[in-house]
């Protein structure tokens, strides 16, 4: 993973709430093996509608998502995550997150940036009346700043550390690799398991 | 307070008790699996099983070859074919369903994976096949590339859906970092009003707390009402947990519990049988162990439920009416819900049981099972489903399809106007040919009425199979006792 510390760019207000991975990436784009080109899947079937807020030229090269709550919520999908990256969005703004859809972002080093309500209210529409204006989201510290807005954000350490070192999962993990060991050696004997 | 009596590892957390004192089943589970903890860093959890699929698993692999890593346990990693599988006859004619399916065939030979390909006679959905064939035992941690990966925890074992990054990290370490969730207790107390099933249970609590209920939370079902459910029926349950946000759901394992995997081809027998079961019986939650959230429903009030919009908790009981968005006092939820009716092509307060149907599916991994397609099947004896509605049973896995036909009930399918299709997860995403056209209205067994999720503009409504069936009949919503008579058409 990329390492990430700050963001900042113009963005794109999608004021609805619980936003599902379905919608995010229909499902007809999950048959490919591929981790690229899920851009062009991004929100495909709301993409038909003109007024839909990607296809408003004021909103073109957002680099912020901005939502409001539940966002990501439904099938376990990474595709939604790639779909967004693909696509140019580099953070998505929301009051709340689908768990599985959290912790995807945080692997691949889109933002998740959860706010108060009030925030992300502000942040809204401060973003729709002013297309041009700057989201900036600081990983370092936590924040976002947008106009006269200026707030933090929650992000464990652990999570915030991986994203500004853009450090490997699996290779933290295996730092561990004797404990793992140890641990299986511990296992009982009458636990399933299943040969090729 | 009965400690665990050792297995799966050793207790290594200080394990962290409620202002009761005790431990609840899901403190008991993660602590037996924590590898290590301390730091800034996550409990490690050790997995002890690990099912892949075709659809969230190949970038996964892709990982592994391009970082020079292997599969840790393969031993512990089962694989089927399951989202892309037509059901109709053996040939994928979509080159890009096919593909992926030859692709999940390949890893598994090159990582010495066991798969349930299609056609193999323990093919089916993942979340049906991981029971069934005793692989899904009590106190164990089980993940998924999948959502419904709740549905596991059924049998008090810890189970979460996980994304495709995971999925790789699991292979490669047999292991995932995790932060630990709260424990929410969701309390279902009564005898339930004939017709009523575990779906409506669900559909009722995703509809009490909402969408987001559960976040951060894995929830233990409670209640004389859920430990009289069966073990299809608390699969059910835990499985639709997600569709409230939670981490995951867990029912206490019981005699139930014990008496389903007793026998199953990968369940421990002789005395490992007894070493197993001396641990589960240590694994329900203490007297005196406390909830950091809890929800109460009375069984005797809940009605079969209906959802009406593009969410799981936008649902009403089938005696009620589709709301009137004016009526939301909360503005989001007003939006929300004005645009679901726009998306449903629903008029507000007009009754659910005048809203007719095109489409009945009675399938997925919420309910395909053979208790699902015997209390279908016991609604349509005798009956027939409405001419223009078009009606198919997917059962979830080939062993419930053989059994269920060893039964006779595809006869009775066939007979009342069903299709009887091969097993997969067909309709309930429409990543096979089974989807709705734009406009058609389904009412389906499955578990996410999302725009969109049966097929591009196809309409949605969550019921149970008792629903469905009766609903296939009227051609419109209806229970098994607003029917007439059974062979009195």
């Amino acid at each position: 993973m990329r390492p990430v510390a700050v963001v900042s760019g113009r963005a794109a207000p999608l004021d609805r709430s619980d936003v599902d991975t379905d919608q995010i990436i229909p499902s007809e784009w999950l048959k490919r093996v591929e981790r690229t080109g899920f851009g062009k899947g991004l929100f495909a079937e709301w993409r038909d509608d003109r007024s839909f807020v990607l296809n408003d030229p004021a909103h073109a090269g957002a680099t912020v998502l901005v939502a409001a709550s539940n966002f990501g919520t439904g099938s376990s999908r990474e595709h939604a995550v790639w779909a967004l990256l693909d696509y140019g969005f580099e953070a998505v703004v929301a009051t709340s997150f689908g768990d599985i859809f959290r912790n995807n972002c945080t692997k691949q080093g889109l933002i998740p940036v959860q706010v108060s309500p009030d925030v992300d209210r502000a942040v809204l529409d401060a973003v729709a009346s002013d297309p041009t204006l700057l989201v900036t989201i600081d990983v370092e510290r936590s924040t976002i700043e947008c106009g006269d807005v200026l707030a933090t954000f929650s992000l464990d350490e652990f999570t915030r550390q991986r994203l500004l070192n853009g450090w490997d999962d699996i290779g933290l993990t295996l730092r561990h690799a004797d404990d793992i060991t140890a641990f299986e050696g511990e296992r009982a004997a009458w636990l399933p398991s299943v040969s090729s | 307070m009965t400690e665990p009596a050792g297995p799966p590892g050793t207790d290594r957390t200080s394990a962290r008790r409620g202002a009761g004192g005790g431990r609840t089943l899901f403190d008991k589970v993660w602590d037996a699996h924590v590898v290590r903890s301390g730091g800034d860093e996550p409990d490690l959890l050790y997995i002890d099983l690990h099912l892949v699929h075709e659809v969230t698993s190949p970038q996964a692999f892709d990982g592994l070859r391009l970082g020079g890593r292997g599969v840790r346990r393969p031993d512990l990693t089962v694989a089927t074919a399951d989202h892309n599988v037509p059901t109709t006859g053996d040939v994928v004619t979509d080159p890009v369903s096919r593909r992926q399916l030859e692709v999940l065939d390949a890893n598994c030979a090159e990582f010495g994976i066991r798969c349930f390909p299609m056609g193999d006679a323990n093919q089916g959905i993942v979340h049906v096949i991981g029971p069934e064939l005793g692989l899904t035992q009590p106190g164990m941690t089980v993940v998924c590339g999948d959502s419904h990966t709740s549905t596991h925890g059924a049998f008090g074992a810890l189970a979460v859906g996980i994304g495709t990054s995971e999925v790789e990290h699991v292979l490669a370490t047999q292991t995932l970092p995790q932060v630990r969730p709260s424990s929410m207790a969701v309390t279902i107390e009564g005898t339930p009003p004939e017709g009523v099933t575990a779906k409506d249970y669900a559909l009722s609590v995703i509809g009490r707390i909402g969408t987001g209920g559960g976040f951060g939370h894995v929830v233990e079902y409670r209640g004389d009402a859920v430990r009289a459910l069966s073990m299809e029926g608390r699969m059910t349950l835990c499985n639709m947990t997600i569709e409230a946000g939670a981490r995951a759901g867990m029912v206490a394992p019981d005699d139930t519990t014990f008496a389903y995997v007793e026998g199953r081809a990968y369940a421990p027998s002789g005395a490992a049988w007894d070493e197993a079961l001396d641990w589960w019986r240590t694994l329900p939650t203490d007297d005196g162990a406390s909830f950091f959230k809890e929800v109460h429903l009375d069984a005797p009030a809940i009605a079969p439920h209906v959802t009406w919009g593009t969410n799981p908790a936008q649902v009403v009981p089938i005696d009620g009416v589709v709301p009137d968005p004016d009526e939301f006092a909360d503005a989001a939820a007003r939006d929300a819900a004005a645009r679901a009716l726009a998306y449903m092509g629903l008029v507000a307060r007009t009754p659910v049981r005048e809203i007719a149907v095109d489409t009945v599916f009675l399938g997925s991994c919420t309910n395909s099972r053979l208790e699902d397609l015997r209390l279908a099947a016991g609604v349509l004896e005798g009956r027939h489903v409405r001419d223009g509605v078009r009606a198919l049973v997917v059962p979830g896995s080939h062993r419930v399809k053989a059994q269920a036909e060893a039964e006779g009930l595809d006869k009775v399918f066939l007979a009342a106007g069903f299709e009887w299709r091969q097993p997969g997860c067909s309709m309930c995403l429409g990543m096979n040919p089974d989807q709705l056209a734009p406009g058609e209205r389904c009412a389906s067994t499955s578990n996410r009425n999302f725009e969109g999720r049966q097929g591009r503009g196809g309409r949605t409504h969550l019921v149970s199979p008792a629903v469905a069936a009766a609903t296939a009949v009227a051609g419109h919503f209806a229970t098994p006792a607003d029917l007439p008579e059974q062979g009195a058409r």
